[in-house]
């Protein structure tokens, strides 16, 4: 059964269900609620609001000529939609498979062990993937923006808690935190932000252009 | 009383079944009917002049023709179907990139409708809708906002919290049976 305990915050789901939520931001949600019964059952009811609410919007009348061009259509068979789905494969998520492509994370190193495999940067932000070696830590660090952690295998804890596979860890810029991972098996996060990481040591300031974190 | 076999689904669900099950035209151009000017009315908000907005109702109208075989009304009302269908096309114009899906469920095919999941869920829909319309002017502005795709997920954090726990009270029920019906589904 689901031992998941942190969850996507409200503001978070709506933005999703609205589609206005960054793109990066919106991959750790989709991966989430593929592992997460609790927050599929809160995206479907915030999906009903959003119908709620679009029946209920002034209308603008449209005109004769669509209706018909639109019914002229329905016969047409449509070029098959490129697939948007993509099965789970073992740790990974099925939206976290369709990041990769289908295929294997290819892991960087980012030092003390730690590796990463960028998944997408773009003007809102990156997402990656983090692997964190059994009783290791990710390098000292706060954020300018938000970061999203959700835990893929293993579990870390850091200054707001501990966090198992499924469990989503929200941290702002008020969070300087220092991710580490158990003992036991190495931890894998999909990690997102919409702003640079910002590290607290000389060393990891100095290449976090090179890696992009 | 003799219960009636027929269920007394809502117009908009037994006109959706009838496009889903026996591709109806009749019934689709009525759906078109209230819909499309309604998703006209929303593209409108978002600062789109009148054509380009009839011709995001024209596309949302003719997504939900040609994907009604995944209609599945114990999960979704016929509004928030066709809401997600609007929200979908708008992040596909604006990333060029494939859109974060969930992983779906898997459902076996020869399922039959429950009719009692069904009409609960058209029920929860009707309740919700009467609490959208007990919000101040104000606070549905705001609703409406964070919904349609108005706000950031941080403007909706800072401006929508009373306004937000109000509908979210609502939901509350029928969150607890679309949980019952997903994990009926595991």
């Amino acid at each position: 059964m689901s031992q998941i305990k942190h969850h996507i915050t409200d503001p978070m789901l709506v933005a999703y269900a609205a589609g206005s939520l960054e793109h990066p931001f919106a991959l750790v949600v989709a991966a989430h609620v593929s592992l997460c019964e609790e927050c599929r059952v809160q995206l479907g009811a915030h999906e009903a609001v959003g119908g709620a609410l679009l029946d209920g919007q002034a209308v603008h009348a449209v005109s004769v000529s669509m209706k018909d061009a639109l019914l002229a259509q329905l016969d047409v068979v449509p070029a098959a939609e490129p697939d948007q789905t993509c099965e789970r494969s073992g740790a990974y998520p099925g939206p976290v498979m369709k990041a990769l492509k289908g295929k294997p994370p290819r892991w960087k190193s980012v030092g003390g062990g730690v590796r990463q495999t960028l998944l997408h940067v773009d003007d809102d932000g990156s997402v990656r993937l983090l692997y964190i070696p059994a009783g290791k830590a990710v390098p000292d660090h706060g954020h300018n923006g938000i970061e999203l952690t959700l835990v893929l295998q293993g579990a870390f804890s850091d200054e707001a808690g501990r966090y198992g596979v499924g469990d989503l860890e929200v941290a702002d810029d008020t969070l300087e935190h220092t991710p580490i991972a158990e003992q036991g098996a190495p931890c894998i996060c999909l990690a997102a932000t919409d702003a640079p990481l910002r590290f607290n040591r000389l060393i990891p300031r100095l290449l976090q252009p090179l890696l992009r974190i | 009383m003799p219960q009636s076999r027929d269920p007394k689904y809502s117009d908009q669900t037994v006109l959706m079944l009838a496009v889903r099950d026996r591709r109806d035209r009749a019934a689709f151009g009525k759906l078109f009917d209230y819909f499309a000017p309604r998703l006209k009315g929303v593209a409108m908000r978002s600062g789109l002049g009148s054509g380009a907005a009839e011709d995001v109702a024209q596309e949302v109208m003719l997504t939900v023709w040609r994907k009604a075989d995944k209609f599945d009304p114990h999960r979704a009302q016929v509004s928030a179907w066709i809401f997600q269908i609007a929200r979908n096309r708008r992040i596909d114009l604006v990333r060029k990139e494939n859109r974060p899906v969930p992983e779906e469920i898997k459902i076996a095919d020869d399922v039959e409708d429950d009719a009692g999941q069904i009409l609960a869920m058209e029920q929860e829909a009707g309740q919700l809708k009467t609490a959208l319309d007990q919000l101040t002017p104000d606070q549905r502005n705001m609703i409406e906002k964070a919904y349609l795709g108005e706000l950031s997920h941080k403007e909706i954090s800072d401006q929508t919290g009373l306004a937000l726990g109000t509908v979210k009270s609502r939901i509350r029920l029928g969150l607890e049976r679309l949980r019952h019906e997903l994990k009926g589904m595991r």
